[in-house]
């Protein structure tokens, strides 16, 4: 019988079984930022205990930065405490930190696998739920809380137990202007929010295998909103292709050496799931949420939910969103005003996201009264940006260009909905207050579905826009 | 670092109804501008408790409340350990819910806040009874994963893993991780990316 590659990385990586019977994980990569680790290097100090592995543990900084002006000390008194916080825990204990005076700062899952620091085979932590991201390169990746980096800190492992696993094939060509948001928006509405608790999915089929890395990455990226801890996909061809000549990639030989374990860490073609299920590609349209969690989505043709659509068991959440969100029940979502629209996040802020926006908007203008950003997700996705004049485009459009940073992901600097407002948003959480302001709103979508919804004034079906 | 054994509770309840009440919910993200934990007790369900007049962490008679009783999908969302860590501070000893979310789940054990699931009809008899009546005395035990009230005994479940750190008092496992060191230095050297391709 064969193993996936969730079984082979667990095997590579355990260091033995703890007296509680949860597995002791060696976790080969560790990425940190100020939000969740000041607190672990505090609990380390007070126990004089060193970073065990500092060579394997990298600091950005992401949540707080301001997008506007970043220099220092912020205006922000609460961020530059924060900021100051990290520097100097990296001082301290020896841990490299691409600060906003590199080129290599930007959005922790954007620069781990920018960096060449994300590769096929590992296990990577994170101190943020959006970890799953770097499972696109075939890392078996955790997003862990604050005492959980102590752990990792302290000892660069984790006291886990093991997870289920369920495969998800996705076949068939995806139609145009379909993109992998589309179809983790689709598989999270298919499974439910708590389908994934206990599971680490596995992504497969023709449509992923056709898919970019930064496409795999917006996949696995919403495994969390689908439950899942973990997501994946088997490292193959298209990702060595992307790992080459990367800042902490092997090179030479030794690629040749890496590219053949990588290889051999993917899932057997006679490995067992815990369970399976598949998506017909073709049949995914652009998803557009109506609600106040990820799972709550439907294709931009589709409607609202009335109360005979849905178990009168679950209607009392489905109408505790649909009343948050002021709809009206059974209307259609295409045409719903927004006031806001936001191209950013861990989810769609890469530079292919940038092009495929780019590409819809170019030579026109984001309608009246809408407020428009695109905060990449890297230092590097907004040079790259920039070079092929990305920029122009947006701006001429009537989009803000920033600098890069979570932003109005989770509006912990000063981008932020006001009152009640409504946010086209290509990020990952539709949650209560979830962008800043407590009645705010938040309709997720991919990148080009936030152009359309930012030109029209309205949830619109970019399809209709197409050439 | 070995800590204490968690087993008994015994506490008054408060009762938080409705599914998926995500990490955001719990502690909004502006209070994630910190260095520490400290003062996260006061922000609890800020938001939710600014919009909803009577939300249960506003009613009085529900402060001195040591167990939460929630549905499904308790602390979806964000890995913030704000979220375990707001509700402890406020004054949450254990949780008592339909289902959780994994890392809210895990983060909470880490922080010695032990989360149970129970059926959801017990979970609706313990909400009404503590509804009709705030300071109704539980008893929850983690040993015979237990939850007594009135004159009436529900089971409660838990992973074996977390039960048994909470019970040998090593739910905070760095000390655990750090006991047989030269095994995560063998278990790195093998590793091709570690030694080197």
């Amino acid at each position: 019988m064969g193993k996936t590659l969730l079984e082979k990385v667990w095997d590579a990586h355990t260091v033995r079984t703890l007296p509680t019977g949860q597995t002791q994980l060696f976790i080969g990569l560790h990425l940190i930022h100020e939000v969740t680790s000041p607190q672990a290097f505090d609990m380390l100090r007070s126990r004089r205990a060193p970073v065990a592995f500092p060579e394997r543990t990298y600091a950005t900084v992401d949540h707080i930065v301001p997008t506007l002006d970043q220099s220092r000390p912020f205006a922000d008194e609460l961020a530059e405490r924060m900021m100051a916080a990290l520097e100097r825990n990296c001082a301290e204990y020896g841990i490299r930190f691409s600060d906003l005076t590199t080129e290599q700062q930007g959005i922790v899952h954007v620069i781990g696998p920018e960096l060449g620091l994300t590769q096929p085979g590992m296990t990577i932590a994170c101190g943020d739920s959006h970890t799953s991201t770097h499972g696109a390169f075939g890392a078996v990746a955790f997003g862990i809380g604050s005492s959980q980096v102590r752990d990792v800190l302290a000892s660069q492992c984790l006291a886990i137990d093991p997870l289920k696993i369920r495969r998800i094939t996705v076949d068939g060509a995806l139609g145009p202007a379909v993109y992998a948001k589309d179809v983790i928006l689709e598989i999270i509405a298919r499974l439910g929010v708590t389908g994934g608790v206990g599971y680490a999915y596995e992504y497969a089929g023709s449509a992923v295998d056709a898919m970019s890395m930064d496409e795999r990455m917006t996949i696995c990226n919403m495994s969390i909103e689908g439950g899942a801890r973990v997501g994946y996909v088997n490292p193959d061809a298209t990702t060595f292709e992307y790992m080459k000549g990367r800042p902490f990639t092997p090179s030479g030989d030794a690629f040749e050496r890496a590219t053949a374990w990588w290889s051999s860490m993917a899932s057997d073609p006679d490995a067992s799931y815990h369970d399976e299920v598949v998506i017909e590609g073709p049949a995914v349209e652009p998803r557009v949420t109506w609600g106040i969690n990820p799972g709550q989505s439907v294709g931009v043709r589709g409607r609202i939910p009335k109360p005979g659509d849905i178990d009168g068991s679950e209607w009392a959440s489905v109408s505790e969103a649909v009343e948050f969100m002021g709809f009206e029940p059974g209307a259609p979502i295409s045409g719903t005003k927004i006031d806001v629209a936001f191209i950013g996040s861990c989810t769609n802020s890469r530079l292919s996201d940038l092009r495929e926006a780019s590409r819809i908007i170019r030579g026109q203008k984001v309608a009246h009264g809408v407020k428009a950003l695109v905060v990449p997700g890297s230092k590097a996705v907004r040079l790259a940006a920039e070079q092929e004049g990305l920029d122009q485009i947006f701006e001429e459009a009537g989009f803000e260009w920033r600098g890069a940073g979570c932003s109005m992901c989770l509006a912990m600097n000063s981008d932020r909905l006001n009152g009640r407002e409504v946010c086209a948003s290509s990020s990952n959480r539709n949650f209560k207050g979830r962008q800043g302001s407590p009645t705010g709103r938040t309709l997720l979508m991919s990148p080009a579905m936030v152009v359309a919804a930012a030109l029209t004034g309205e949830v619109t079906d970019v399809r209709d826009m197409l050439s | 670092m070995k800590e204490s054994a968690i087993d008994q509770f015994t506490g008054s309840a408060i009762p938080l109804r409705g599914d998926n009440i995500d990490t955001d919910r719990i502690i909004p993200a502006r209070y994630l501008k910190a260095v520490t934990f400290e003062g996260l007790g006061d922000h609890v369900f800020e938001d939710d408790r600014t919009s909803m007049s009577n939300h249960p962490f506003s009613n009085p008679s529900y402060r001195e409340a040591t167990i939460l009783l929630a549905n499904q999908n308790f602390g979806s969302g964000s890995s913030r350990e704000h979220a375990p860590q707001a509700l402890k501070r406020w004054g949450i000893q254990a949780c008592v819910a339909e289902s959780f979310s994994e890392i809210f789940r895990g983060n909470s054990l880490a922080i010695g806040l032990p989360c149970f699931t129970a059926a959801p009809a017990d979970l609706e008899f313990a909400m009404c009874c503590v509804e009709e009546s705030p300071g109704t005395r539980l008893a929850v035990s983690v040993s015979d994963l237990t939850l007594q009230m009135l004159d009436k005994t529900m089971t409660l479940e838990m992973p074996d893993g977390m039960r048994d750190a909470l019970l040998k008092g090593q739910w905070d496992p760095t000390g655990m991780l750090l006991d047989r060191f030269e095994e995560v230095r063998a278990a790195a050297a093998d590793l091709p990316y570690v030694a080197g391709f």
